[in-house]
């Protein structure tokens, strides 16, 4: 059955490595769900976490071809059971969301949303959680005129805890013998 | 000049020329362009140390590149231009890429400040050539230029070799900088040998020792990390019969008798139909590609695989591997050999018996015929088997892509290591003639001959003009059917023999070498194939051979797509 995993890949920071990594992905015809790029917890050493849904064992065939990019220090991947993740979400919404004050405010609260900004024609709800929580959000939003909104992708750090900086002292060991 | 070439002002161009020379290059295969020119004028002070060959066409350049590597453990070199130049070069590299040759490529590139803005011959090379490159680069400052080709000629031979490019802007060509030179010895992302794990060693000799029935799949990667001694050592420790894929071929000596053929689509009947016979299959850098497979579900089902090779991204990749030794082949092996226990050539005969009784077969039905036909014409078989003869099997022999390459690799019985030279992955029509070129130039010391069919011969048959203009004594043996036999034979066999568009009408191609100043014959008749196999051969310049061969033969045994190994058919 597909499953949907998350791949965190740490890399040096290149020009370009993004697009050897991805390539990887639509070379196979796989769609990347999402994908966000920062310094990780390593100065100096990027992190991307990836989202794709495949059958299992495609995932380690991936995962071991990303890592085989030379400017790849190390990639890992994990099910949703393995991770701790979140997503944010913007919605921008019609100020006429004021005339029905108490609905409004209610399902912002339902959802644990909160307001972040208030304008003369729009007010900017923002959302932190899973993807189906920021879709049960938006789903309950529309009706009060939705105007723009945007997701981030998945951000996520894993529940094994070995860490970054063991690997890459594993990897200079295994490089000088 | 050169002595004093530390801690000196030069040019980023001569930085580049100097950094190659600090590499060990000695040769270069290039065209020059607009975006590299000062690349080109720096080369002209240096042209006796490091000489380079002028081709007629980058493909060209890129081809002879690879042949270059493929028969020695020298690095190939290319230059080229931006745009068209660059673009050029990009089939070579994916064929190097699929084939794992060394391989580094150098473009020039529009001044920085032109990037992105649609200048004149500005192409996106860095973008283009990366699902097709170990690893590439843009280098915009001249003192960038020194670590990035230490850094390229390090990732382009180790571990598994690859090609790689390096893309340089004019200005920094121009650019000045201090010269240093600092040899690349590793980089903390890549790990190019993966440390050996001795238990997976001890499981797979473990699992060899109890086989009744072990076979071994010899691979590339014998001959890349140099373990031919090793494989030999193996397979005679254990008396176990040995096959080898087709960019194997060479690692193992024909001629051995534990020797037993050539894997995969127009290989040989034992060794295809026996891998569903095995119980321990040992693959040694190879990759299982489908042209060796056949059908992967039916593929070796009832055996133990175990997997030798240094890339663990073709671990379980196509095969699942019972026992995956990961690392270099010379390692592994040196660590496998001590506990393999000794047979002193007495265990396993039954199962070796078996390949010869397959062997019967083949030649009985295929191979007799083949090199002693009775037809009018002549057949690519029987050219091959004299060629093979006259040369002893110790010829490099570089191949183009068709049913001539099939057939020499089938007839042509490799004495010496790494002297067969062919488009493997890739299987791209027009590789062999530059490729000879490439590999002459590298092994002076030996015959080349390259086998091409009348179709490839015209894909890079300019240069004809290279070998001119450097006197290369390469050997071309051009077996003409005046077809693309190999899309024909499919065509027959699985389109209703609707040839579409494979006939080809050809030219005098005696007289477009002599026009080139290559002396060349054309035979039509057996009687005049001995006589003139030789002549070439002894000829101590460049010599064209073209053969007028049968035009509907085809090439036997074949494993039809999607078909088993074990049904791969004779006739
Ligand atoms: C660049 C390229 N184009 C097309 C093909 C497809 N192809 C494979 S074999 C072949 C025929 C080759 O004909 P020829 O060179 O005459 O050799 P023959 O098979 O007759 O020995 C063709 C067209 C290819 N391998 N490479």
């Amino acid at each position: 059955m597909e499953t949907t995993y998350t791949i965190s890949v740490f890399t040096e920071d290149i020009v370009g490595l993004l697009n050897r990594i991805t390539i990887i992905f639509t070379r196979r015809n796989i769609n990347i769900e999402s994908m966000i790029a920062s310094e990780s917890e390593v100065k100096g050493i990027y992190r991307y976490t990836i989202v794709i849904t495949v059958l299992p064992e495609r995932i380690e065939k991936i995962v071991k071809l990303i890592e085989k990019q030379v400017d790849v220090m190390k990639a890992f991947y994990h099910v949703n059971d393995e991770i701790i993740s979140t997503e944010i979400a913007l919605y921008k919404i019609s100020a006429e969301a004021i005339k029905q004050n108490e609905l409004f405010i209610k399902t912002i609260n339902k959802h644990h949303a909160r307001i972040i900004r208030v304008s003369f024609d729009y007010i900017v709800v923002q959302k932190a959680g899973g993807a189906k929580g920021i879709m049960d959000l938006f789903n309950d939003l529309e009706q009060f005129g939705m105007l723009e909104f945007s997701r981030s992708g998945r951000v996520a750090v894993t529940k094994p805890m070995k860490t970054l900086s063991t690997y890459l002292k594993e990897i200079e060991i295994s490089n000088s013998n | 000049m050169i002595h004093d070439k530390y801690n000196k002002e030069v040019t980023g161009a001569e930085a580049l020329i100097l950094a190659l020379l600090d590499a060990g290059a000695k040769d270069v295969f290039g065209y020059p362009g607009g975006a590299i020119m000062p690349i080109y004028d720096a080369l002209y002070d240096y042209s006796d140390k490091l000489k380079h060959y002028l081709v007629r066409h980058e493909q060209g350049a890129i081809h002879a590149a690879q042949g270059y590597s493929r028969v020695s453990d020298k690095v190939g070199v290319v230059f080229a231009t931006s745009g068209p130049g660059a673009t050029n070069l990009i089939t070579g590299i994916a064929d190097a890429q699929i084939d794992s040759n060394p391989v580094v490529c150098i473009t020039g590139q529009v001044a920085s400040h032109l990037i992105g803005t649609d200048a004149f011959q500005e192409t996106d090379v860095i973008g283009i050539s990366m699902p097709v490159t170990k690893w590439n680069i843009q280098v915009t400052k001249a003192e960038d230029i020194a670590p990035a080709i230490a850094k390229a000629f390090y990732i382009a031979t180790s571990g598994r070799p690859g090609p790689v490019l390096v893309d340089i802007t004019k200005d920094a060509q121009f650019g000045k900088t201090i010269y240093n030179y600092k040899k690349c010895e590793g980089i903390r992302s890549y790990i190019p040998y993966p440390k050996v794990n001795i238990e997976s060693v001890k499981q797979a000799a473990d699992l060899i020792n109890k086989a009744k029935k072990p076979f071994i799949l010899c691979g590339h990667g014998v001959l890349l990390s140099e373990s031919q001694k090793q494989l030999l050592e193996l397979a005679e420790k254990g008396n176990i019969p040995v096959a080898s894929t087709l960019l194997g071929l060479s690692a193992f000596p024909a001629q051995h008798p534990l020797y037993v053929g050539f894997l995969g689509m127009h290989g040989n009947y034992g060794p295809n139909i026996l891998t569903n016979e095995c119980d321990v299959l040992i693959a040694i850098g190879m990759r299982f590609d489908d042209r060796v497979t056949g059908k992967v579900s039916t593929y070796a089902t009832q055996a133990k695989i175990i997997h030798f090779d240094i890339d663990p991204a073709e671990i379980n990749k196509i095969i699942h591997a019972d026992v995956a030794v990961i690392g270099d082949a010379k390692e592994s092996l040196d660590l496998l050999l001590p506990l393999i226990e000794s047979t002193n050539g007495k265990e396993r005969k039954e199962w070796l018996k078996r390949f010869e009784e397959c062997h019967q077969i083949e030649f009985e039905k295929v191979i007799k015929t083949a090199v002693n036909p009775t037809t009018p014409s002549i057949k690519m078989s029987e050219v091959i088997d004299k060629f093979h003869k006259l040369s002893e099997g110790k010829a490099i022999v570089a191949t183009d892509v068709g049913q001539h390459q099939m057939i020499t690799t089938r007839y042509y019985q490799f004495h010496d290591t790494n002297t067969n030279v062919t488009s493997g992955g890739l299987g791209t029509m027009g590789f062999g003639l530059p490729a000879a070129i490439g590999a002459k130039i590298s092994r002076p010391d030996k015959q080349v001959v390259v086998v091409v069919g009348d179709g490839g011969f015209q894909m890079t048959i300019q240069e004809l003009g290279t070998i001119m203009d450097y006197n290369i004594p390469v050997k071309i043996l051009l077996l003409n059917n005046n077809f693309l036999g190999m899309v024909r034979q499919w065509q027959q066999l699985f389109f209703e023999k609707r040839y579409s568009f494979t006939e080809l009408k050809n030219p005098d191609f005696v007289a477009i070498a002599k026009a080139y100043g290559i002396n060349g014959k054309k035979i039509t008749e057996r009687k005049d194939l001995n006589g003139a196999l030789k002549e070439m051969l002894d000829s101590k310049e460049s010599y064209l051979l073209e053969v007028l061969v049968e035009t509907e033969e085809n090439v036997f045994p074949m494993i039809a797509t999607g078909a088993s190994v074990s049904e791969i058919i004779l006739e």
